[in-house]
């Protein structure tokens, strides 16, 4: 089923608290990331975020497991990486345009944190330490990114 | 290159051409993709070659086509059969990869340094295998699982370009029902028919547990994959002597004479194809080797 379970500040910080990305990060930070977040539960076969679309939010994954798609004219949808507990979903909220570069869909049910991008922005833009170190965080999953479309060119020998 | 005097080789002493293959005869063929298949040979009447260990590979003789060296890819068989997996790349793979049930091919081997199993005794052990790196690390695999008692947590990830490039496809669905090992699949790219993991391989490795001052590691695949696998692998703890490497190189004579498959100080097809990556880990950043 899809849905937003009800669920508290506190217990979403909870959940936060124990996630791979967020784990270490202050008490503070994370109470102030779930008080602009909400618990989701999304069916398969569900999008997250659509290509095109604002990016106006981040996607912490619970449980489940989702598909990062990329949409080519002349193929079928094709399915560039797998996202799964503990990993998170979503960059382009951060810098502008603000749009969203590729789909993301549900491939079971899946659970995750929805953090709102705006409140993030401006708590970042406050309190610039905060927002360094969330960057730090989140440039390894870019690079992830970045390495494996870097080995699948090699492997494919198109350079 | 250093005088004869100081270069070992894999020739016999026995007065017999080190050049001679002994003749098999392909017993069955399964094709696992469009371009990979995987063949069964029997000796054809005369003495099978000797045993082999994990990870040493034969080279292979089409008859009038030419020879390339390929990996072991099964265990030895009561009556010396020997299983190859070959991709049809170049005109002697592909004439083997064509080799029907009942074709006689050429056999010389077995060559090479293989996977130090001994290394692993006691030890968790991470398996990383890219596209044709599974079937050098399966005689590996099959050997470990012989004797599981002996190796602590067994976490094997496997990872092919798409669902359609897996070799091996019905064991896979059986590895990854044991118990008694943790075998991750991912392909670099799917459709949507595919419901399992999308990724490279070093997408996959956070999600391995070991114990990494206790761990060995064997990694065989396409040389940026293994790059990017090490690099992982050492940043999570495991030591260098500890992560181990089949590397592939254009093998002509297969007993470290002709140099075709020289690889910084080593001969690939002599003191490898195995390497520890002390041993050859400077060399992946030199561009000219």
């Amino acid at each position: 089923m899809s849905g937003a379970p009800t669920a508290s500040p506190a217990e979403i910080a909870g959940r936060l608290a124990t996630h791979g990305f967020f784990r270490g990060l202050s008490t503070e930070l994370i109470e102030a990331i779930a008080s602009g977040a909400r618990l989701h539960t999304y069916r398969a076969g569900e999008f997250l975020l659509r290509e095109g679309r604002v990016a106006d939010e981040m996607f912490a994954v619970l449980e489940g497991k989702v598909a990062l798609e990329v949409f080519a004219a002349d193929r079928m949808r094709i399915t560039i990486q797998t996202v799964g507990p503990g990993e998170v979903i979503g960059w382009s909220w951060l810098a502008p345009p603000h749009r969203w570069s590729l789909d993301a869909i549900a491939v079971k049910p899946t659970h995750a944190v929805v953090l709102e991008a705006a409140p993030l922005r401006a708590r970042f833009a406050e309190h610039p330490a905060e927002g360094y170190e969330f960057l730090l965080r989140l440039v390894p999953v870019l690079a992830s990114r970045i390495q494996g479309m870097e080995m699948q060119l090699l492997e494919a020998n198109v350079l | 290159m250093s005088s004869s005097a100081h270069v070992s080789t894999s020739v016999p002493d026995d007065g017999t051409s080190p050049y001679a293959p002994t003749p098999y005869v392909v017993r069955s063929r399964t094709l696992e993709t469009s371009d990979i298949a995987t063949l069964v040979l029997a000796p054809a009447g005369g003495r099978p070659i000797r045993p082999f260990a994990p990870g040493q590979f034969n080279m292979l003789y089409a008859w009038g086509v030419g020879e390339a060296a390929i990996s072991i890819s099964g265990p030895l068989g009561d009556d010396g059969e020997l299983v190859h997996t070959v991709q049809a790349l170049g005109p002697t793979s592909r004439a083997l990869f064509s080799a029907l049930p009942g074709t006689c091919v050429g056999v010389r081997g077995p060559y090479g340094v293989g996977w130090p199993l001994e290394a692993a005794v006691g030890k968790d052990v991470v398996i990383a295998a890219g596209g044709l790196g599974l079937p050098p690390l399966r005689p590996l695999l099959y050997r470990m699982l012989a004797e599981r008692e002996k190796y602590g947590r067994i976490e094997v990830v496997y990872g092919a370009r798409t669902p359609k490039h897996l070799v091996f496809y019905d064991e896979l669905q059986v590895w990854r029902a044991r118990h008694d090992l943790r075998f991750q699949v991912t392909v670099d790219a799917a459709g949507r028919d595919w419901y399992g993991d999308v990724g490279v391989v070093t997408t996959r490795l956070p999600d391995t547990r070991f114990e990494p001052a206790q761990t060995v590691a064997f990694v065989c695949g396409p040389e940026v994959m293994m790059r990017f696998t090490v690099q992982a692998l050492l940043e999570r703890g495991i030591g260098p002597d500890a992560v181990f490497l089949s590397m592939e190189r254009n093998m002509k004579c297969a007993i470290g004479l002709c140099g075709h498959c020289q690889f910084g100080p080593e001969f690939v097809c002599r003191d490898g194809p195995v390497f520890s990556y002390r041993a050859i880990g400077p060399y992946f950043a030199v561009r000219e080797v």
